[in-house]
């Protein structure tokens, strides 16, 4: 299994395409980086509008490297599934298309082993991708902005909410919210491994997964009550953005935030088990479909 | 929020016909003029419903007749625009109210006389102001002031080891605020299944500061204020 | 000798259509089998079942003695392919390409070994070129050493020569032919060319329509008295006419002018027996080749009768 892992992430490596994702993020991130240099403080002005006539506070404090992490994040974390896509996807589909499937399968390898080494390499390259985010958006960032204490703004139901983190408690957060995101964009990968079974290339499913994602985003964020109650629950995207809920703080009775705590950690574990069950799902299934599949490519 | 401000200044300008209530408040604020300036170390309790924010170490700094900052000097710290107030100087320095007397009522343990300012000018923003004072102290130990358009503010104050330079060792300042909201389609939040009904309209926001030391009277730089 | 491949009443169903029916034949050991049959006759699907990427929906295939889907692993082991095209990964070198396919057949890859491998079909010189760059008869030949690389006792070859230019053909003839007398392989190959298996196999199996046709030695299948014999005279419909009033009536191909199949040894009796009855011939082509049994059987099954009495 090792072995079989070791050629895999050799083959992902020598991909060119693996690279266009560290490419595309760098990108972005820097692009926020340097709006946020130049211009950060109106971005400020415009989240604290509808608060600012009865609060003043330090907006050059307020953005620094842990905020910019956190709002790349909140606009990277909805686009990497795209990157995440553009390998998982690959995997069963690409090898069909170049014509090496037929070769793979007739290795004295089981097709369940191919599964499994596939997903545990999507996984690693998410993981790859999460690192690089977190070096690029968060140490980056705070080599350019500093540290200081966090602001999260949060949108809950009506009504919106301004948090702050004291700078102390900002960074095992910050740990627990790229490993809630791997777990996230690993369902991801394991979707895009699952629809890349059915495909002789890797566009129809990149495509797929895609509008997926984008369409039950969108249902994950219509505010009707019905949809709330009956659809959203069935929907994996609206786990996605869990990870934010490390940093939605814990409140006392005085309405002071307590350092170290959350709000809740167990809609956070709650999500995490869905995302784990989704996982356990679509790869087993995706090693029964790929079991019973005659390889036609 | 602002406007507070202006109110109590406003109140500057009312005539007294209550010599009583009106003696008693020259006397309050005579006080009140002992200190020129101060620096004192507190900690910042805020209550508002779409703040979530720790308890802050700030330093208070004030300079007469009515400069005050409050600084967190470690991080970031919202301070509700209108704790300028806490400076009791813009609430009874001048004359150009009505004063009332309204008798005592108590503050906590503490008996107060109650006494109520009545702006002469009918445009003031200002309505009405109560201030509750301890009259062997001569102290102002709950301030409330009824706005027309910013809603009602409340002051209250416990006083310690600095009373006799009428500054309080904690002080609670209690505001009306609006909803909070952002600005949509900025955020994809996590929705964890908890309570998400529209608040309540006209909720009311607390600020509370605890003073730790005070160092009255030793100057303080103009441009702690800048 | 023993029995490599004992395949019994294969068949394939997709739906309605039947891409193999009821098939059966036997491969033994050192044996150049050749698998032969048009375009679509279930050649690929039998090889790819051969081989477990599709599923059988009858029957049942015996590799080395040990039936296949319990013993798939153990069997793959001992088997090396090209089927089809012979698709790398385009964007790795020859080295990095066969690196890969030794190690997932299990084996323990040393440099020496892949380029031994490469050089043994004469790509150790661009063992460092992408796979992208190489031309087909180098792809090809890159595709036969990762099917060699782990020493298979078994190498299925399924249209093999596609793609490739004369010399590439001859090549590649005679690597099956040094693999089976030199190394004792067994080799099934499979082509829709006869004239490109009848110099190479040693056993043959024909099929159509995913069944089979026939299946012998191929000293048996180019038997003389299986000689096509096709005359030309200056009356062709007389001539026709002539030979179907004789015994020669019972050689004469159906729906075929002046065309017979028969022992090569009576082709001079037919001649003096036409030239006795003033037939004016102009031509007589007798071929014993297997290509046109091949294509007689495909397009005429009915022929076949007469090839297996």
């Amino acid at each position: 299994m090792w072995r079989l892992l070791q050629i895999e992430l050799f083959k992902i490596s020598r991909r060119p395409r693996t690279y266009i994702a560290f490419i595309a993020i760098a990108a972005i991130v820097s692009i926020f980086q340097f709006a946020f240099k130049a211009d950060g403080q109106s971005y400020m002005d415009l989240m604290m509008q509808s608060a600012k006539d009865e609060f003043t506070f330090d907006r050059i404090q307020a953005i620094n490297g842990y905020f910019m992490c956190y709002i790349i994040l909140n606009t990277l974390l909805i686009q990497v599934p795209i990157l995440v896509a553009l390998i998982a996807a690959d995997s069963i589909s690409g090898e069909a298309n170049m014509g090496t499937l037929r070769l793979l399968v007739s290795k004295p390898i089981s097709r369940t082993q191919i599964i499994l080494v596939k997903f545990a390499a999507a996984t690693i390259f998410t993981i790859f991708l999460l690192l690089w985010m977190a070096i690029t958006a968060l140490l980056l960032s705070i080599v350019i902005f500093g540290t200081g204490d966090m602001l999260v703004f949060r949108t809950k139901g009506e009504n919106s909410q301004i948090m702050l983190i004291t700078k102390d408690d900002v960074m095992w957060r910050y740990y627990a919210a790229f490993a809630y995101a791997t777990v996230a964009l690993t369902v991801i990968a394991a979707l895009s491994l699952f629809l890349s079974i059915f495909a002789e290339n890797s566009i129809g499913p990149i495509i797929a997964t895609v509008c997926i994602v984008i369409v039950c985003t969108i249902i994950s964020n219509i505010n009707v009550p019905i949809i709330d109650r009956n659809v959203k629950p069935f929907l994996f995207t609206s786990y996605l953005v869990g990870w934010k809920g490390f940093f939605y703080i814990g409140t006392n009775a005085d309405g002071s935030t307590i350092k170290g705590s959350l709000e809740n950690w167990p809609a956070i574990r709650k999500s995490l088990m869905i995302l784990l069950a989704h996982i356990a799902v679509i790869i087993t299934a995706s090693v029964i479909v790929f079991k019973r599949k005659d390889i036609l490519s | 929020m602002k406007t507070i401000l202006v109110a109590f200044f406003c109140l500057t300008a009312f005539v007294s016909n209550a010599q009583d209530a009106d003696a008693l408040i020259k006397k309050v604020k005579a006080k009140i003029d002992l200190v020129n300036n101060y620096e004192a170390d507190g900690s910042m309790k805020t209550n508002v419903t779409f703040l979530k924010v720790p308890e802050a170490q700030v330093k208070i700094y004030f300079k007469k007749p009515n400069q005050l900052k409050i600084k967190n000097e470690k991080g970031i710290s919202f301070v509700p625009k209108g704790a300028v107030s806490i400076n009791l100087n813009n609430i009874v320095s001048g004359n150009q109210y009505t004063a009332i007397d309204a008798g005592y009522d108590n503050v906590g343990a503490v008996k107060a006389r109650v006494i109520k300012l009545l702006p002469t000018d009918d445009n003031a923003d200002v309505v009405l102001s109560t201030l509750y004072i301890d009259e062997t102290n001569l102290v102002i130990l709950k301030a409330k002031t009824t706005t027309r358009e910013n809603g009602s503010y409340q002051l209250e104050m416990i006083y310690g080891k600095y009373i006799s330079f009428g500054l309080p060792d904690k002080l609670t300042f209690i505001f009306n605020t609006k909803d909070y909201k952002l600005p949509k389609g900025v955020t994809f939040d996590f929705d964890d299944g908890t309570n998400n009904k529209p608040a309540e309209k006209n909720k009311t926001g607390k600020a509370e500061i605890t003073f730790s030391a005070y160092i009255i009277n030793k100057g303080v730089a103009e441009s702690v204020f800048q | 000798m023993a029995t490599i491949i004992k395949v019994d009443n294969l068949s394939k169903q997709y739906g309605d259509f039947t891409a193999v029916n009821n098939l059966s034949f036997t491969v033994n050991e050192g044996d150049v089998y050749g698998f032969l049959g048009q375009n679509g006759a279930g050649k690929s699907t039998t090889i790819r079942m051969l081989l477990t990427l599709i599923k059988p929906t009858g029957g049942s295939i015996n590799l080395f003695g040990k039936e296949l889907t319990h013993h798939r692993s153990e069997i793959l082991r001992q088997t090396g392919a090209v089927i089809e095209r012979p698709d790398l990964y385009k964007y790795l070198s020859a080295y990095n390409n066969l690196s890969i396919f030794a190690k997932m057949s299990g084996i323990r890859v040393t440099k020496k070994l892949l380029m031994n491998q490469l050089q043994m079909v004469g790509l150790d010189k661009v063992a460092d070129k992408k796979a992208a760059l190489f031309s087909q008869g180098m792809k090809q030949r890159l595709g036969i050493a990762v099917a060699l690389v782990h020493d298979p006792k078994l190498i299925i070859l399924d249209e093999p020569t596609n793609g490739l230019d004369p010399q590439g053909i001859a090549d590649m003839r005679n690597l099956i032919v040094r693999l089976c007398k030199e190394m004792g392989k067994t080799v099934v190959i499979s082509s829709h060319l006869l004239s490109e298996v009848e110099q190479i196999a040693t056993r043959m199996i024909i099929i159509h329509k995913g069944e089979k046709i026939v299946e012998g030695s191929v000293d048996e299948l180019l038997d003389p008295s299986h000689t096509a014999v096709e005359l030309e005279t200056t009356d062709n419909t007389a001539t026709q006419q002539l030979l179907q009033s004789t015994k020669w009536n019972n050689y004469l191909q159906p729906d075929k002018q002046l065309q017979l199949m028969m022992n090569k040894e009576l082709v001079p009796e037919l001649i003096n027996e036409l030239v006795d009855n003033n037939v004016q011939i102009l031509s007589v082509n007798s071929s014993h080749s297997l290509e046109n049994y091949f294509l007689s059987l495909t397009t005429q099954t009915g022929y076949v009768e007469a090839f297996a009495n």
